[in-house]
């Protein structure tokens, strides 16, 4: 194996990332929200050997943009929240990574960290975070306690063409690092022997290893300790999607991943120095950078090009995406992986086109490309989720006294 | 003659965060590794208990301003740990206790749906709400509620709540994938509650769950929280162990129930209990005395004590009087974040004083005698003949238990007690409905549109 192999994972969203996905043959929308169907993909994930699955979430409903007045029944317009689905998953699975995504804008950085906590006691050290600001008005009007705009389509040119981020976005960017900030202290504020179980004295624990965090920010204060142990893997992964330089400071300030979204035109390369700048200041462990790809992989029916243009069809709307398109062979977007990750990119994470087709793709086919090539596992190694990921697997406590 | 025979719900929690749990016993094993919760779930579920049930915590308590270190501390995330056990059971209801202070009515309802779905229709929700600043200090809002606000609040959630879970008809969904229409209905989820607390509209993201609304559980003893209780839950805690007063607080919840427009079978009753087994009766009772002795020690009896004298009381003797002090009533509280509460510290004292005088106790021994929770002692066959008599004489519908010991306590009931009420036909020998509604004989909820405070 290369000393430096590559990384993949896959990032879920119903029945994937198009939004006919739901209507390929094999789909099963009516099972979307049901364990069985989570718990099926997963699996698959599983048997490729793949680093983790990421499982979207946002708190609204999804599909098109347009909020109330909103009537597109052609789409799958219902969500279960992601952070129980991958509760619900945890006992069922083994080896693999498990990240859903949970808001920091209208949630309380305290019930993240517990159940981020949490899922990482029920996974045996597997559990990361996918951090997600809640930038639209609807949201805000599901909460009713603060009024948030959506950006004005000149703000949105502005945040395309220069990354700059329209104001009130700014400030939910600081908010959220600061909700990181909260939850990382909190994890920490057990440290790992507190619990002591001191029959003689009847001492539970040893109050002097637990730590009160006493956050005070600009947006909220949070006490602390936890009331949740601190978490096998001391600190769960934490990741982001960032497109824009603003975005890539708040992953280099407060994540181990940032997913980024290439162009297959340009390359990585402007976005890995925008991360390096945007990084310059960062202390510990470098940021890790993946890549974000849709991908319609060929099957033993049909290529991915046919089987995207039917979708399309299906849909009455050429498919775009944030993150590059990829439709081709396994040994095709292998190339391409490995280009890539010469060029700097850490890792991947594809955001299959039909959950059940491409995820099947992706590990009957391209992992047995890239393992044919040398470039990954052809086992999953014993231990945590920071250890599968190659990030260090002893995490210092801040509070801990040495 | 005969009425026919009650079936005896029952209920499990993993005992914790309290002196009830004996975490120093030599089996004891861990209160956070997810393997104890999975443990005393399938043991619940193979003993067909109806449910298995979390309480919360939201902040670790503190005695004189430090970090309570003598009981258990520390625990996971109720969601995390419900879904988790969806996993790992196929039948066991999955109730939690999570608090509306600090959580929003958009979230709740999304996370219990979420939980209805992915369980198949096991969820639960123990509503509770906090008047208490000091949890406040772990959330942005840093709220809390003034006391006589408690129950409006808690009201709002609960239909702003219904209101969500209300938006989607269990027909919404076609998913027809050649028409290619996934919804019934370009509105499916739309919402708009407006009330003191919650001014909030928009869409929800989670279609009708299986249970339609997952079942509601509340606790609450004054006639504020019994009529609450008796509108809205499905079931109630009832706080009395001894069959006298268990009997009128039945009554009186099911009165009200009827008074509200509903069937007094529309909400269940339900106490928690600890149990202790014996070969013997005596051997049970000698039993419990060595487990009762251990979890109560002096200084737990002085700890215990300090919640209604509200200060130090580390001075006194627990083989001695009942402190001669008064209590403070009005200083800082000296012990933070449980929930035991005394309305009238004064009233709690004298009584304390005259139980103390008039049987000769000890300070340990009268916090013995006053804070017992009537614990069911005794061998199998007693247990069982208690269990199913205190239900068919209208003390409960039946009971939420729990041991002193994590996790495997549970185990010797279901292998020793179960088999005797199915004997006496107290109990199901197989799950016969499908959800957690149908196990527990309430009434279904037809899928939608249904009034939200019908």
């Amino acid at each position: 194996m290369a000393p430096n192999p590559l990384h993949l994972g896959v990032a879920l969203d119903g029945a994937g990332w198009h939004p006919a996905a739901w209507r390929a043959p094999n789909s099963r929308p009516t099972e979307l929200f049901s364990a069985r169907y989570w718990t099926d993909v997963v699996a698959t994930a599983e048997r490729g050997l793949l680093d983790f699955v990421t499982i979207e979430d946002s708190l609204r409903v999804p599909g098109p943009l347009h909020a109330r007045g909103d009537d597109a029944v052609d789409q799958v317009r219902a969500r279960l929240d992601a952070h129980l689905i991958a509760a619900t998953l945890a006992p069922l699975t083994h080896h693999i990574g498990l990240i859903p995504t949970v808001t920091t804008t209208h949630t309380e950085p305290f019930h993240v960290s517990t159940a981020i906590a949490t899922l990482d006691y029920t996974s045996r050290g597997r559990a990361g975070w996918q951090v997600r600001v809640s930038a639209g008005a609807e949201e805000a009007q599901h909460f009713g306690r603060r009024e948030i705009t959506d950006p004005t389509p000149a703000e949105f040119a502005a945040l395309i063409a220069t990354g700059e981020l329209p104001g009130h976005a700014e400030a939910l960017f600081e908010e959220a690092t600061d909700a990181v900030e909260v939850v990382r202290r909190l994890w920490d504020s057990w440290e790992d022997d507190a619990e002591i179980r001191d029959v003689a004295t009847r001492r539970f624990i040893d109050r002097d290893k637990l730590h009160y965090i006493d956050f005070e920010g600009r947006f909220f204060r949070v006490r602390g300790p936890a009331i949740t142990p601190r978490p096998p893997q001391g600190q769960p992964v934490i990741t982001a999607l960032g497109h824009a330089p603003r975005i890539y400071e708040f992953a280099a300030t407060a994540a181990d991943l940032v997913f980024v979204t290439p162009t297959r035109e340009h390359g990585p390369a402007q976005i890995l120095r925008q991360i390096a700048t945007a990084g310059a200041s960062r202390v510990g462990e470098p940021l890790r950078v993946y890549a974000d790809l849709v991908v319609f992989l060929d099957t033993d029916d049909d290529t991915g090009a046919q089987r995207l243009a039917r979708l399309n069809d299906q849909s009455g709307a050429e498919f775009s995406s944030d993150a590059a398109v990829f439709t081709g062979s396994a040994e095709e977007i292998a190339d391409l992986l490995a280009d890539w990750n010469t060029q700097g990119v850490d890792g991947f994470r594809l955001r299959p086109g039909v959950a059940v087709d491409d995820l099947a793709a992706i590990a009957g086919r391209l992992v047995p490309a890239l393992q044919h090539r040398g470039a990954f596992r052809t086992s999953y190694p014993e231990g945590s989720l920071r250890g599968l990921l190659g990030l260090s697997t002893t995490v210092p406590n801040r509070y801990a006294r040495v | 003659m005969s009425t026919p025979r009650k079936q005896v719900i029952l209920g499990a929690y993993l005992g914790g965060v309290n002196h009830h749990t004996a975490w120093w016993h030599p089996e004891a094993g861990s209160q956070i590794d997810f393997s104890s919760f999975e443990h005393t779930a399938r043991t619940a579920e193979r003993g067909k208990f109806d449910f298995f049930f979390l309480a919360e915590g939201l902040i670790l308590r503190e005695r004189a301003g430090q970090i309570f270190d003598q009981d258990i501390i520390g625990r996971p995330d109720t969601f995390g740990v419900l879904a988790a056990i969806a996993s790992v059971t196929e039948h066991l209801g999955l109730a939690g206790t999570v608090n509306a202070t600090f959580n929003e009515p958009y979230e709740l309802a999304r996370q219990f749906a979420t939980l209805d779905h992915l369980s198949g229709g096991r969820a639960a929700w123990n509503v509770v709400t906090s008047f208490d600043a000091f949890t406040g200090q772990n959330f942005r809002r840093g709220g809390f509620l003034d006391p006589s606000d408690r129950y409006v609040r808690a009201e709002e959630t609960l239909r702003a709540v219904r209101a969500l879970w209300d938006s989607w008809n269990a027909d919404d969904i076609v998913a027809d994938k050649d028409s290619g229409r996934f919804l019934a209905r370009p509105d499916a989820g739309s919402f708009e509650f407006r009330g003191r607390q919650f001014d909030i509209s928009g869409r929800f993201t989670v279609p009708r769950s299986p249970q339609g609304r997952p079942v509601i559980l509340q606790a609450g003893v004054s006639p504020q929280g019994r009529d609450f209780a008796a509108a809205n839950a499905d079931a109630i805690f009832s706080p009395y162990g001894k069959l006298r007063e268990a009997a009128d607080f039945y009554r009186d919840i099911k009165s009200r129930a009827v008074a509200a427009g509903r069937s007094p079978d529309d909400i269940k009753i339900l106490p928690s209990a600890s149990f202790v087994l014996g070969d013997t009766d005596a051997e049970a009772i000698e039993k419990y005395r060595a487990i009762r002795d251990e979890q109560v020690t002096g200084q737990t009896a002085l700890i215990l004590l300090e919640q209604i004298w509200n200060r130090d009381l580390s001075g006194y003797d627990p083989e001695g009087p009942v402190p001669d002090v008064e209590p403070e009533p009005d200083a800082p509280p000296f012990i933070q974040g449980r929930a035991f509460l005394h309305q009238d510290r004064f009233a709690t004292v004298k009584r304390l004083r005259e139980v103390s005088e008039a049987k000769k106790l000890t300070l340990r021994e009268t916090v013995i005698d006053q804070f017992e929770r009537g614990p069911i002692v005794g061998t199998p066959a007693r247990v069982a003949e208690k269990i199913d008599d205190f239900v068919n004489s209208d003390g409960s519908d039946g009971f939420i238990l729990g041991s002193h010991l994590v996790p495997t306590g549970l185990d010797e009931f279901v292998d020793r007690v179960v088999p005797l009420l199915q004997d006496r036909g107290a109990l199901r020998t197989e799950y016969t409905g499908t959800t957690l509604r149908d196990n527990l004989g309430l009434p279904g909820l037809r899928s939608a549109a249904v009034p939200v405070d019908a």
